[in-house]
């Protein structure tokens, strides 16, 4: 009796010993993971003198404002090896290029005419990361895409799990090995494709395939859980004369719920965060979504860094929120896609 | 009678329901993918009408472009480092995490975070955190008297440091793996303990067999992955692969074949032979993995 005691004691010493030194590991595994972050944001609130010291040419710094003739504009400061020049906008043009009024003198707060130079079309794009357009267009694209995924991906699904007809297991069996198929096989022809449609510079690309239920691990999860719903719930409602849009419909939707809202989590985040799609058929400025903007924004021209970790933190920032809402179905959909896979 | 018709009406309705992805099928995937399978036997820039000119490709990617050489070189060393080190990584802090620690919840939550975030954001974050001179990597191993290399100025460092960022990134694993090792059954390790088997003992008979086939489709997931490698090597190199090719990734050189130099039959052929290397990994990985992946089926069975 009083060895079992030991040996349990020294278990539970052991145990406890063990744990500590989790703790110790995952904390330090876990200050590792946010260090990254902490970093941005700091250097999103820096002065920007603080950062570079070096300067590079062409570089727009610090935006400031002057006064020209009574109108208010942002003063250009660029780097240049002999000094910096000073400029101020005098016309915007299309395609995010400006001509400038070049400053023969060091601008005070308000600039005289007289001061400005002949002006000159600058191929530059301004530094601005216009986060309300971009919010709005990767909203766009998510939006359509997610609904068009979620209501083709769940019919289908329900179609394979539920009805049966001849040649149902050779098209799932297709269906799934569409996953192995890396997307880039059908890149080109697609890109071919929308552009003889005349969908170039538009979100159809992005949004119209997910209507057609192009995400087979989508429809093979919510199969999966139709799968999981007792027959005799179909059976019960046919009897009442229910349909199979009925059936669909009321009796087994309502039951499938956790997994649409998986599907639409991930949905959303592939598409807010997909940037090859963006790149490839959104050449139009005014159409660039978060992601795309946000590497146009370090682009060409290299753009303040402070500015540059600002736009990066905004990025991500819906995602993280959306991470503290819904963090339950983000990992169920994690777990089954390796568990069941 | 009433019963064929009843079953010719569920068959029918089986076609309405699945007929988006039927239609979704032969327009977005089967179509491009024989079309581009003729593609990639053409000359084609996308203007002009393709010409035939059959493997020649495909003999130009094995005979003379060093640059498709590196990209597979580039891409198999960076898996070769980033693979085994995530598995070790995510499946470690699994283990850690299954100790019933208090604050599950919270840790797997911050593991999982790199996971979700757009990875433009990310890589740009790094790029920063790398920076040579003013980077946070390099300021802290100043600290320690060390001289911090160039990161993605080095044609050396360049891979490291996205295998940093993977390992950082591997989240997703360590959630599978949680999940492997939360339905392993209690009992088992009790009766490891009963045969006097201490932690290690326990680990490499009890624990490994049990998640061993979760760990084999998370390999074979990664392979996948990290051919498809794209948004972190474009975004941190403006899409150039640099310095020295250094980071010129499979899918970034398909990329800039097919959209920055207008080879549309040569970017089709590397798309197929990307599937099929997949494909073929793949392959290999399910036929050894009969020697040490354990399936309790199979011995139940």
């Amino acid at each position: 009796m009083s060895g079992r005691g030991t040996l349990l004691q020294s278990r539970q010493r052991q145990q406890r010993l063990a744990q500590a030194v989790a703790y110790a590991i995952l904390t330090l595994g876990a200050v590792m993971i946010l260090i990254p972050f902490v970093f941005m944001l700091s250097t999103s609130l820096k002065d920007k003198d603080r950062i570079f010291t070096r300067s590079i040419e062409w570089i727009p710094r610090k935006q400031i404002r002057v006064e020209v003739s009574g109108k208010t504009v942002k003063l250009f400061r660029f780097a240049k090896s002999l000094g910096d020049i000073y400029a101020v906008p005098v016309e915007e043009l299309p395609r995010d290029r400006v001509r400038v009024a070049v400053l023969t003198r060091r601008p005070a707060e308000t600039v005289d005419p007289r001061f400005l130079r002949t002006t000159r079309v600058v191929d530059w794009n301004e530094p601005n990361f216009r986060f309300l357009l971009y919010l709005r267009n990767t909203l766009a694209i998510t939006v359509l895409a997610l609904v068009g995924q979620v209501l083709s991906c769940t019919l289908v699904a329900f179609g394979f799990a539920r009805l049966r007809f001849p040649g149902r297991g050779f098209l799932f069996i297709v269906l799934l090995s569409t996953m192995m198929l890396p997307a880039q096989v059908t890149m080109v022809p697609l890109f071919k494709l929308f552009v003889s449609l005349g969908w170039y510079d538009t979100f159809l690309p992005l949004t119209v395939p997910a209507y057609f239920a192009t995400s087979a691990f989508f429809v093979f999860l919510l199969r999966q859980y139709f799968m999981g719903i007792p027959i005799e719930m179909d059976e019960a409602a046919r009897i009442d004369g229910a349909s199979s849009w009925g059936v669909f419909s009321r009796v087994l939707l309502p039951q499938v719920k956790p997994a649409v809202a998986t599907v639409a989590i991930f949905s959303f985040m592939g598409h807010w965060n997909d940037f090859l799609g963006p790149l490839i058929y959104l050449g139009n400025p005014d159409l660039r979504t978060l992601a795309l903007g946000l590497y146009a924004f370090q682009g060409e021209h290299s753009v303040d860094l402070q500015l540059l970790m600002a736009a990066a933190s905004v990025v991500m920032l819906p995602l993280l929120a959306l991470f503290a809402v819904a963090q339950r179905y983000f990992i169920q959909g994690v777990v089954i896609s390796g568990v069941k896979g | 009678m009433r019963r064929g018709s009843l079953l010719r009406r569920e068959a029918i309705d089986g076609y309405l329901f699945i007929s988006p992805w039927i239609v979704g099928f032969l327009v977005f995937t089967l179509g491009p993918m024989l079309f581009s399978l003729y593609a990639s036997l053409c000359d084609w820039d996308m203007l002009h009408t393709p010409r035939f000119i059959g493997l020649a490709n495909y003999a130009t990617m094995f005979g003379h472009d060093f640059r498709f050489a590196k990209s597979l070189s580039v891409t198999l060393l960076y898996s070769a480092m980033a693979l085994p080190l995530g598995v070790v990584a995510s499946l470690g802090i699994a283990i850690l995490l299954n100790q019933k620690v208090k604050g599950l919840t919270l840790f797997r939550a911050i593991y999982y975070i790199p996971a979700i975030l757009p990875g433009v954001a990310v890589a740009l974050m790094w790029k920063w955190i790398f920076n040579p001179e003013s980077g946070a990597i390099n300021l802290l191993l100043a600290k320690i008297g060390i001289q911090g290399p160039g990161w993605f100025t080095s044609p050396e460092w360049a891979v490291p440091a996205l295998v940093i960022m993977s390992v950082w990134g591997a989240g997703a694993g360590m959630i599978i793996y949680l999940a492997g090792l939360q339905s392993v059954p209690t009992q088992l390790y009790e009766a490891a303990e009963l045969d006097g088997a201490g932690a290690w003992g326990k680990f490499r008979n009890v624990t490994l067999p049990m998640i061993s086939p979760t760990v084999f489709f998370n390999i074979v997931m990664g392979i996948i992955g990290s051919f498809q490698v794209f948004t972190t090597a474009f975004v941190i190199t403006g899409g150039a692969g640099s310095p020295a090719y250094s980071t010129l990734f499979y899918v970034l050189y398909l990329y800039q074949k097919a959209f920055k130099y207008f080879s549309m039959g040569y970017a089709c052929a590397m798309a197929w032979v990307l599937f099929v290397i997949i494909l073929s990994l793949t392959l290999v990985v399910f036929v050894t993995s009969k020697r040490w992946v354990y399936y309790e089926s199979e011995r139940r069975g």
